[in-house]
């Protein structure tokens, strides 16, 4: 049908609206082109836009990411994958050290607008080096923008904010949701970076989620709707800007925080969140303040010992009944 | 010496080759780095490595067949490169250290391992749990060539500890493709081991692909020659022809031994089958190039060298045939009566001795299985 399309999908479509809108868009990356990305979100983009303007590279993620910051001095708007986000680390000098300070240390000088992709997260049993969820990392370093949609019209309205902004931005596509679907967003669909959305309108418990785990809540707040708990459902679809005003609304008016997060609780970016809130919104609090995060070890291989690690909606809705007793 | 398919649509610089893809058996030949190769094996020793051959693909074969039935998660067949791994393989001593891919299952069945451990990894029932200070083979790296560091590092390592400079003298093997020849860290690793002078081998398997990249989008010269820019000697090797892999690999361990230094040789075969059982290469390659290379089986040419010279009859290919089979066979039983792991192993090994968040998120999770009825924690 026309009018739905895969998350898979929106990616290619999301980058496709903009190199036929703009035509300084570029990407590269490996397989991204005959191959058509190996999670197949670049499917369609070497046959409409041809070599000049998709780029199959070497696989070397410091050269992908290096040269997208040279390409973007250039005024081009790069588009770079790095396959899997876990190796974000191996290029990390370039999204750390060179990328997020160009701006910064010429005076206003050289802006690189660019946008780094990556196939991020677990839930498909792929192991310790190509599972995990690291927004985390990203956010640890001013100058990023963070932008982790959940739904396939998030991916096509935050990759126009994201290929548009004159920022680096690096935009994390979770693997669990590639095979999902909803509906297709109109031509000019753009979602600003840095707003939130309510996924779920309740009025007991506030739960925050970014990505995977938002499906995982609102599964959550179907079963607890069952037992008369209403939750409220809060996608922040971006980490920088990270939209705490449509939080601490949501809190005003349930006066109860969950946050599910799939990255390691040591270090997950729910901690800022509730940080935030702990600061902002104390008196608010009927509660403390509860994480669900992933568990504090690599990633089992093991399907079975992976679900154990990262945020399931049994975790979910155990921990919002403990809220609800307060 | 023999022409191959070359960087860049060009035809190739001669290879070290022993035995022609008729199964002609080449006295002795001279590699571009000057030195003469050459290998004086029995009859019984020919037929071990015909022997290994056989197995090795015939086990990679039921591991692809158990990834499609959905016994594991993903397998990363060797098919095709057979002779590399186990010409390399065999050719490394006791003492020596390797680093694989994921991808050295035949050099790991040379190294002495139960073939059963990669694939207890690849169903995802752990990481891969051989021991590398007792078979002297590293853990599978999976990240593209990190590996090559590890190895710089080990091969610094053992020469501070004396271990090299003599006939018996250690040595290390580092395994990668063409695909990490465009890693940084691979060329960190070519930059090291030269002007730290470590007695490291740079085993590259160019199997013409990584993923769907074809080697064209990843060098413009011969793999091999880049050695010469790092201050190295490099060679070509005909990676289907498995005595001159041997022969090669051989030859550049004894002088890494020797505290002379590392050697990049570049192993010139091709990838048969997928990258990885994730991924289709009819997308990406023409079936009339996968036909020019199974032309070139490295097995077939062993099994007519092994017939034409009367080293063995056909007997003997069908007791190898047979082993493979029960082999095969064993591996496919085993890994189906693999039990799964207990869901409280996640919190093991991430600290040698605990931690405090770590032991109290287990007693949390112990606890929370013990909530459930019948169970048995």
């Amino acid at each position: 049908m026309a009018d739905v399309i895969s998350y898979r999908e929106a990616v290619a479509e999301g980058i496709a609206r903009e190199m036929r809108r703009d035509s300084t868009v570029v990407c590269l990356g490996e397989d991204i082109g005959a191959a058509e990305g190996v999670f197949k979100t670049t499917v369609g983009l070497f046959k409409e836009f041809g070599p000049q303007r998709i780029w199959d590279t070497p696989i070397s993620e410091q050269a992908i990411v290096g040269a997208a910051m040279g390409a973007a001095m250039t005024g081009m708007r790069p588009v770079a994958e790095i396959m899997f986000s876990d190796f974000l680390a191996c290029c990390w000098d370039y999204l750390a050290n060179e990328i997020p300070k160009a701006r910064y240390m010429t005076g206003g000088q050289v802006t690189v607008p660019l946008v780094i992709r990556t196939a991020n997260g677990g839930g498909l049993g792929f192991g310790a080096q190509h599972s995990q969820a690291v927004e985390n990392w990203a956010l640890t370093v001013p100058g990023l923008k963070i932008a982790a949609p959940s739904t396939p019209a998030d991916v096509i309205g935050l990759m126009a904010s994201a290929i548009r902004s004159d920022d680096p931005v690096v935009f994390f596509e979770h693997k669990a949701l590639l095979a999902g679907s909803g509906a297709r967003p109109p031509d000019d669909h753009v979602v600003e970076l840095g707003k939130a959305t309510v996924a779920r309108e309740g009025t007991d418990i506030t739960v925050v989620g970014l990505a995977s785990t938002v499906p995982v809540a609102l599964k959550a707040a179907e079963q607890l709707a069952g037992e008369a708990i209403s939750v409220e459902v809060i996608d922040l679809r971006c980490l920088v800007p990270l939209d705490m005003r449509t939080v601490l609304s949501s809190v005003e008016r349930t006066s109860h925080l969950l946050v599910v997060e799939e990255n390691p609780y040591q270090g997950g970016w729910g901690g800022t969140v509730v940080s935030v809130v702990a600061d902002e919104g104390f008196e608010m609090l009927d509660a403390p303040i509860k994480r669900v995060a992933g568990a504090c070890v690599p990633l089992p291989f093991a399907d079975a010992l992976e679900a154990e690690v990262i945020p399931t909606v049994d975790k979910v809705t155990e921990a919002v009944r403990r809220l609800s007793a307060y | 010496m023999t022409k191959g398919r070359g960087a860049g649509g060009e035809s190739a610089p001669e290879f070290v080759q022993l035995l022609t893809p008729d199964g002609e058996r080449i006295d002795k030949v001279t590699g571009a780095d000057g030195v003469e190769y050459t290998v004086d094996f029995t009859d019984d020793e020919y037929r071990g490595l015909y022997r290994d051959l056989v197995v090795v693909r015939k086990l990679d074969a039921e591991a692809t067949a158990l990834q499609r039935q959905g016994e594991l998660g993903i397998w990363a067949s060797l098919l095709g490169q057979e002779a590399a791994q186990v010409g390399s393989g065999r050719a490394l001593r006791q003492q020596d250290m390797a680093f694989p891919t994921y991808r050295e299952h035949g050099v790991l069945y040379c190294r002495g391992i139960d073939p059963i451990m990669p694939l207890s990894l690849f169903r995802g029932v752990d990481h891969g749990a051989w021991d590398p200070n007792q078979f002297r083979f590293n853990m599978y790296t999976i990240v593209i060539g990190a590996q090559t560091l590890h190895a710089t590092g080990y091969a610094m390592g053992i020469t501070k500890d004396g271990k090299v400079g003599n006939d018996d003298g250690e040595a290390v093997i580092a395994y990668f493709g063409d695909g990490a020849s465009a890693q940084g860290d691979v060329n960190e690793a070519f930059i090291w081991a030269s002007v730290f002078n470590a007695p490291i081998v740079f085993f590259c398997q160019n199997n013409q692909y990584a993923i769907s990249e074809p080697i064209e989008k990843q060098t413009r010269v011969p793999l091999y020659q880049r050695a010469s820019g790092f201050g190295f000697p490099g060679v070509r090797v005909d990676g289907n022809d498995v005595l001159a892999s041997y022969a090669v690999t051989r030859a550049a361990l004894d002088h890494a031994r020797h505290g002379q230094g590392p050697t990049l040789i570049e192993a010139y075969t091709y990838r048969m089958g997928a990258h990885t059982t994730t991924d289709d290469p009819t997308r990406y390659r023409m079936a009339g190039e996968v036909e020019s290379w199974q032309a070139r089986d490295p097995i077939a040419r062993v099994r007519a060298f092994i017939a034409k010279q009367q080293i063995a009859g056909d007997d003997f290919f069908t007791e190898v045939d047979e082993l493979a089979r029960r082999e095969s066979l064993a591996l496919r039983e085993r890994v189906l009566a693999m039990p799964d792991p207990d869901p409280l192993t996640i919190f093991e090994h991430v600290y040698p001795h605990g931690s405090p968040l770590i032991d109290s998120q287990r007693q949390g999770f112990a606890e929370y299985m013990d909530s459930f009825e019948g169970s048995s924690h």
